[in-house]
Formats: structure tokens, sequence, C-alpha cells
């Protein structure tokens, strides 16, 4: 471990009015008060014992005891909260099932907790139209297990779809493992509706292709919570694929992986899915899952391929040949539907997995170009030993996005903080290569600082007006999503130390 | 500095001096969409100088490209790598750009299936109303960091400031194609369209003029002659979905005003006057009509949808009009991005 990075003076993750801006005076009894007035069947949480399982979400080593909890049962409660919030200034924070992982449901002190998980009835199923139309807190699995007896799906499927809801969904634009061919959240939603801070009702996209005016759909989508509160999704259902094959591949070198990746898109194919994991990440889930992993190997790939039978058939072949040429040690195509279920199981509980081998371990999502990739893992070799801390790779190598996850233990005093402090240099990382700090989890609050890397002050600004277009007060999950130019500055102040930028030697894009 | 660099300067510091003034204005590309909305009351200003693709890495599957570039000039670098823009954007002429394909937001037959021009924006360069120029999103396929301003700005008519540049995601063209005729009745074609598209076929267009059917197949050699063995039906020569996509067709030379009603796609026949021509597999029709515009909007937003008049002068909203609460937050969001209203004031809508 190395004294320097404990010099760097930290910026604390949690709301800080000094850097983030000042939050209105709130009077906790007056304001239950109200919301018992107006809202007698409501229930509202305000005891310390009933608030304490909300006081995080899935980035969990962060804590805040919100000042009240509610959970609406009827849109019109919603309606009546957000008014009285906008009437009282009162800041809310939207939370669904409370899985994201960048603490964008992370309470604050002075603010309600409007929880949206009740809202959990599926409205429609409508196979003719191919669509599902939903209340937000509807559980992203469900809808598809709603739709399968029509033969349909809802193809966004984040590792966390049994718990994730659809409204946490539409928030944080999210993703999945089946991402580059069938597209994030924003490309499977019709419409959405929403309440502004108001506590105006606004229909967002149509149920038709396309709406008139602005593409609003577009904007909302992955706003996580700041500029209103969904609360009713419909969203496209598309077939099921005919078949579906996995081809899982060897490397012993994670530039060959890489490489191959990039000769299967060359080879004009778009695989259902495509992820790569290292040796540290293979080494952990075979030893949790049993899936049949080559552990002695540096990477592997697992290329799904879906679609028509005859189609399928024909790409398997030749991804297959593409692998071979690329250098894979071992191509082994799954015998069944048991395999190829193994072969996923694996890369679907790699986080788990990590999770056994280490007390604790902290998931970054940065993305980048598919052509950086060798340079960006030895880049985060380098960092890992620089730091003292172990890092497993699992990436949608399809899509350029990567998920490291760095072991630590949070028992060891400092670990948690050189363990954020080397998160922080990996998506700097990602930035200095021309990719992004988020490519699904979203900003939160864990990635405020890192914002102030990826964009300047213009583009800050320009954010800053659209929130204030919908949300001019700033009563909606404020300090999260988009820093404050003052954090920006505070933060350029620490971290150009030394007069050096992180990662000197690489071009700026 | 390139060419194109001094280009966009020179379009930031015309912005820049509009701002100071007030002075609205009237961004031109080649012209081939500006019979689509409203007049514009401002000088014009030619946006088609900074040109030329940026970057393209066919593996990524990603062109950067400024958005003076003619379409003809991007779609056929990328068909050189044998990929192409998913969305089929119309030209409706042989200047057309790529700022222009973006600020309409316009997408041809494909678009059902794969997707419209905002599903394939990655990133994009604006210069604002608050005289900055500014990048948004980048050139990677997923990126949740900041608002996803990029993808607002497709179809915003140039309403919320002036496009340089865009990184798209782009994707290989299909092995293998094949077009239909088949002879049925709409009501039979919409539930056909509607049977099908719960099954895994590879149906990649799809539309009707009242008497036949029309299909294009793509993907995998095995699925699109099984899929065409099973349909059935005479071949069709693949240039009609280009006819389609740019109104060349017989269809559209009908002197009424033409209609673009957005409906979603298993409306039954919609009871208005005139000739309908169904595209997207039953979400685009278009109609032409001598019928008041009350009663064509009306008839589109009675089933969930939407009408445009796409025949200039005929009304002074061509596009559908805004319900109040969302004309409110356009108002907003065009005074908080282009405070000044000089970027396309009263293109879109009368009111901003
Ligand atoms: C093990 C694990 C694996 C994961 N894998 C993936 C993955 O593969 N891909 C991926 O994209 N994500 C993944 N995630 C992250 C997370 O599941 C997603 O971000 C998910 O979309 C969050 O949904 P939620 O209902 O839990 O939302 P929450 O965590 O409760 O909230 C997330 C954000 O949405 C806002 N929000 C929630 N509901 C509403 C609403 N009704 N209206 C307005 N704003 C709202 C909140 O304010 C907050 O900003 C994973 C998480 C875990 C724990």
């Amino acid at each position: 471990m190395q004294a320097s990075h404990l010099d760097e003076p930290r910026m604390n993750i949690l709301y800080d009015e000094r850097l983030d801006g000042p939050l209105p005076p709130v009077d906790k009894a007056a304001v239950l008060a109200e919301l018992r007035a107006r809202l007698p069947e409501l229930e509202v949480l305000h005891e310390p014992e009933a608030l304490k399982p909300y006081e995080c979400d899935g980035l969990s080593a962060y804590r805040v005891t919100p000042m009240l909890v509610v959970l609406p049962r009827r849109v019109e409660e919603v309606q009546e909260i957000l008014r009285l919030c906008h009437e009282r200034r009162v800041p809310v924070v939207a939370r669904g099932a409370g899985t994201g992982l960048s603490g964008g449901a992370l309470p604050l002190e002075r603010g309600i907790l409007l929880v949206m998980s009740r809202f959990n009835r599926i409205l429609e199923i409508n196979p003719e139209g191919r669509y599902a139309r939903v209340q937000p807190g509807v559980r992203n699995l469900a809808i598809s297990q709603a739709a399968a007896p029509y033969g349909l799906y809802y193809a966004p499927d984040p590792s966390s779809q049994i718990a994730c809801t659809i409204g946490g969904n539409v928030a944080e634009n999210a993703g999945g493992v089946h991402c580059l061919k069938y597209g994030l959240t924003v490309h499977n939603l019709l419409k959405v509706e929403i309440l502004t801070i108001e506590g105006e009702r606004l229909v967002l996209g149509a149920d038709a292709l396309d709406a008139p005016g602005f593409d609003l759909l577009a904007l909302f989508t992955g706003s996580e919570g700041m500029l209103g509160v969904v609360t009713e999704v419909t969203v496209k259902l598309l077939p099921k694929p005919e078949v579906a094959r996995v081809l899982m591949a060897s490397f012993d070198d994670v530039e060959k992986a890489g490489r191959a990746v990039a000769d299967i898109i060359a080879a004009g194919i778009v695989p259902g899915g495509l992820e790569m994991m290292d040796n540290l990440s293979i080494r952990a889930a075979e030893d949790f899952i049993h899936a049949g992993y080559p552990v002695e190997a540096e990477a592997i790939l697992l290329c799904e391929l879906d679609g028509v039978e005859s189609d399928v058939e024909d790409d398997c072949r030749r991804v297959e040949a593409v692998l071979k040429q690329a250098g894979a040690t071992e191509v082994r195509l799954a015998r069944d539907e048991a395999e190829r279920a193994r072969f996923w199981a694996g890369r679907k509980n790699a986080f788990p997995a990590v999770g056994r081998i280490s007390p604790d371990y902290y998931c970054m999502d940065g993305t980048i170009p598919r052509r950086e990739l060798a340079r960006v893992l030895a880049g985060i070799a380098r960092l890992g030993a620089e730091y003292g801390l172990r890092v497993a790779n699992v990436f949608h190598a399809g899509d350029g996005n990567m998920h490291p996850l760095i072991l630590y233990d949070a028992n060891k005093p400092g670990e948690l903080e050189r363990t954020e402090e080397l998160g922080g240099k990996i998506l700097e990382l990602c930035v200095a290569v021309g990719g992004t700090i988020t490519g699904e989890h979203g900003v939160g609050r864990e990635k405020i600082n890192q914002m102030c890397v990826q964009f300047g002050p213009d583009e800050l600004t320009a954010f800053h007006a659209v929130k204030a277009a919908f949300d001019p007060e700033g009563l909606l999950n404020p300090g999260k999503n988009i820093p404050t130019l003052h954090r920006c500055a505070e933060f350029g102040r620490m971290h150009v130390h030394r007069g050096q930028l992180p990662f000197p030697e690489l071009e700026r894009f | 500095m390139t060419a194109a660099d001094e280009a966009t300067e020179l379009l930031l510091a015309q912005v820049r001096a509009a701002l100071a003034d007030g002075r609205p204005l009237r961004i031109e590309g080649s012209g081939s969409k500006a019979f689509l909305g409203r007049p514009v009351e401002g000088e014009p200003l030619d946006a088609r100088a900074p040109r030329g693709i940026v970057r393209y890495d066919p593996t990524e599957l990603v062109v950067t490209v400024r958005a003076g570039t003619p379409l003809a000039e991007l779609e056929a670098a990328l068909d050189a790598a044998g990929q192409m823009l998913p969305f089929e954007p119309p030209h409706f002429g042989p200047g057309a750009t790529v700022g222009g394909m973006i600020a309409t937001g316009l997408s041809g037959p494909r678009r059902p299936w794969s997707g419209a021009v905002r599903d394939f924006v990655l990133g994009c360069r604006v210069i604002t109303g608050l005289g900055t120029h500014v990048r948004f999103g980048g050139e990677v396929m997923k990126n949740v960091a900041g608002y996803d301003v990029s993808r607002l700005m497709a179809g915003s008519f140039g309403c919320l400031g002036l496009i340089t540049e865009v990184s798209l995601k782009v994707l290989p063209k299909p092995r293998a194609r094949r077009s239909l005729l088949l002879e049925m009745s709409l009501p039979q074609a919409l539930a056909r369209l509607a049977e099908w598209g719960r099954q895994p076929l590879p149906i990649s267009a799809a539309s009707h003029d009242g008497r036949y059917l029309r299909l294009r197949l793509e993907g995998g050699e095995g699925s699109v002659s099984a899929a065409a063995a099973r349909f059935g039906g005479e071949p069709l020569d693949d240039g009609y979905w280009e006819a389609l996509r740019e109104l060349r067709l017989p269809f559209f030379l009908d002197p009424r005003p033409l209609w673009r009603l957005s409906l979603p796609p298993n409306t039954p026949p919609l009871e208005l006057p005139g000739e309908q021509l169904v595209d997207w597999g039953g979400a685009q029709r278009w109609l032409k009509t001598e019928a008041d515009a009350e009663n064509v909007r009306a008839a589109a937003a009675a089933v969930g949808g939407h009408a445009v008049c796409w025949t200039p002068g005929r009304t002074d909203s061509p596009f559908h009009p805004l319900t109040p609460v969302a004309l409110r937050y356009h108002r907003q969001l065009k005074a908080r991005l282009d405070p000044r209203g000089i970027f396309n004031p009263g293109r879109m809508y009368a009111q901003f």
C-alpha cells in the first residue's frame, strides 16, 4: 500500500452541501403531519428501525437514513406526495427495488424516499400489438414470464432481473448480456408515463412508434430519477428466437481474445451475446458453479448465436472458424440446453462467485472502444499492482462494457478508500481511451466526481439546463447524476496534483 | 487546424454573433427536407461546411461523421465495408446531409424491425444556444453518463442547437435479401402481420397498397429462403423499397395533400376519405386526402397515434399539436437550451 494515495484529500460520497449546493431546511414533524392529513391511507415509515432497510441501495458501502419513507399504492397518492414536496420544498428520492449499483437511490437525511415497488401490477399483455403495459414496480423478469405463453419476451435482461424493477430500468437505461443485438432499455420502450415534481402527468412516447415533438422518451431514459417519477411503462415484446447456441472459446492470452471479438464482428456477425472473462473470474466462477470452464485459460469468450435454426447453424460454423483463426486453444459448442445454461450460469454468477473469494468486492462499469481492450486490461493490471488489490474482469465484450471487480476487505483499515481510488483511476483510464465512466449502472452518487473527468463545464452546464427545464428547484434526487461546477472545480484542484493529468501518455479525446 | 475544424469554428462564431444580437437563425443543409414543418423567419445559416468522416472502424460498428457530410457519401463508405445505416434514412434529394438526417429523425421501411435514427445515435457535438460547442454521449455502444441529449437531438428539427458531428452505431448488411408480392386485403394483411410478428421470421419491411402486401425478407440464406417458400407469392424487385422510402411511387403523384399517420401497427384501416398506402407493417400510413386537418388528426389520435401534414402550406401546424403539459415542457426545454430562441424558431411549433 502506498501512503501517497492516502495523503490525497478525499471527497465524501455523501451529500455535501458545501459542494453539492444547499438543501432546503425541512421540518420532519410538519411534513409527516401534513402527509397524514392529506393522505390518511398512505403507508409512511418514520421510526429509525423501520427506516433502516432503506438506507442504501446495491452500493451498500454508503448509507444514509432517510427522513421519511413513503410506500404509495395509487398514482394519485404519488401525485399528492409530489405536490406536497413541491409546495414545501422537500427533496424526494425515488426508489424501485434498490438494486442500483451507483447509489442512485441513496436517500437524503432531509428528504423523502418514495418507494415505487408496490406498483407491481402487469396491466396488459397485448400479443397482437406485441407490447406489455406495466406499473413501474413490476420486476424485469416478471414481464418476460407473463409474455412467455404467447412466445414473446422483453429483451433487456440485466443480471439483476429477478429483483430490479422496470421503473428502475427506465431510470438507469439498464442493459444486460444481449444489448449488442437487442439494445438497451431505451430501444425497447414505447411509452412511459411520468409525474413531474409539480405532480403533473406527462406521457412520453406513444403506442405508435413515434410521438409528436422532441424525443423526451429518449431524454428521460437513463435520467436517474432526476426529471420525474415513472408511473407506467409500455415495453415492446419480441418473439422468442427459435434457437440459441453458445460457443465457448479458450485463449492463452487476453489480447488474442480481444482480437477474436473484433474478428467476429468483422465477419458480419452480430451475436446475441458476446462475453469475456479473465482468469481470475473464470476460476472464481468455476469454483462456485462448476460450469465446465477451463481454469487454465487466460480468457474465455462466450458467444451466443440466436435466431432461425438454419442461420444459427451457419453462423456457428463461421464463428468457430474465426475463433480458431484468432488463436483459440479450444472451442466448445454447448451440446444441449443444459450445457448452454451451465455456460451462462458461470457468467451470470460471476459477481457472487467473486464474492466468495474475497470478503468484499467493488463492481465497476466503464465502457471502452473494443480496440482498446488489451491496453485497458494491461492498465488495470498495472493499477491493481500499484494499489495492492486484485481485480477480476468480466466484460460485455460485444459492446465494450467492462465490469472490473475490485477485491477488497472492508474490515482492513483504509482498504475501501484505496479500492474507491483505484476504481476512480480505472474509470479515468476508460475516459482516456475514448470510453465512458458508466455503461449501464449509472452515475448516481458513486461516479459523481468522475463526471468531472468525462465532461467539461460547458457540457455540465447544458445538463443542468436540461434538469432545470423539468425541476428548476432541484427537488428530485438532488446531488445525483450531474456534479455541480463547484464540485468539479474542487475535484480538479485535488486531482491534477503535481501538475499532472491522469494518464498523460494517452491521447485525449 | 483542419479545414473542417475551421469551418466548425466559423459556424460557432456565426452563432455567437447571432446570440449577441438575438438574431434568429434558419439552419440549412441541402434543403432536401426543408418542406417539412413550418417556415422559419431567420437568417439562413449554411451548416454544410464541416464535412467528412472523422473516424470509422468497421469492427467497432461505429462511425463518426461531420454533420455537413452528404448522406450518400456516408452510405457509400459503409457499403464498401459491408455495413449500413439500419434505419434506411430517406434522402429526398441528392444533397441530403447527415445533419439533416439527424435533425429530421426520419427512418425508412426497416424502422419497425431495426429501430429509428435515434436508436443508432451514440453521441454528437452540438453548438448550443448558450454559445458553447459541446459533446454529448460518445463513440461507445453503452453509455449512461449524463442525460441522453444526443438522442434528444434526433428529430428536434434544429430547434435545440446546431449539430456539427454525430457518432452512429452501424450494422453489417444482411447476407440474404428477397422481396415478395402477395395479394390480400389490408385487414387480412394486418392480421397476418400481427401473427407473423409473434414468430421469429426475417421480415424487414412490409407495405400494403390496398391490394397487395409487399414483404422484404433479410437475414441468413437459410431463414430467408425458408420464409420465402412459406409465404409464396410473386417475386418483387428490391428497388420497390427505395422508391417507397423516397416517396417516389405513383401513389405520391396524386395532387391531394399528403399526410403521414403514425399509428399502433395493428390498428384497423382508418375511416378517412382519400387513398392510403401502408408502410412499417401498419405503423406508418400515408394518406392522400382533402379532409380537414382536424379530422385527420382526430382520427389518428383516437387510436393512439398522430398525424403530420407532409404537404407544405396546408395547415399552420403541420406537426400534430402537443398536449398543454407536453407543450409546457417543450417550451421550458427550449428556453433553457436556447434562451434567446435563435435556433429555427417556429419550425416545429408556433410557440417556440
Ligand atoms: C447483482 C447485480 C447485477 C446487476 N446487473 C446489471 C446488469 O447486468 N445490467 C444493468 O444495467 N444493471 C445491472 N445491475 C444494476 C441494477 O439492477 C439496475 O440499475 C436496475 O435498473 C435498478 O433497478 P431498481 O428497481 O433496483 O432501481 P433502484 O436501485 O431502486 O433505483 C435506481 C435509480 O432509479 C431511480 N428510480 C427507481 N424507480 C423509479 C421510478 N419509478 N421513477 C423514477 N426514478 C426511479 C432511482 O431514483 C435511482 O436513481 C445489477 C445489480 C446487481 C445488484
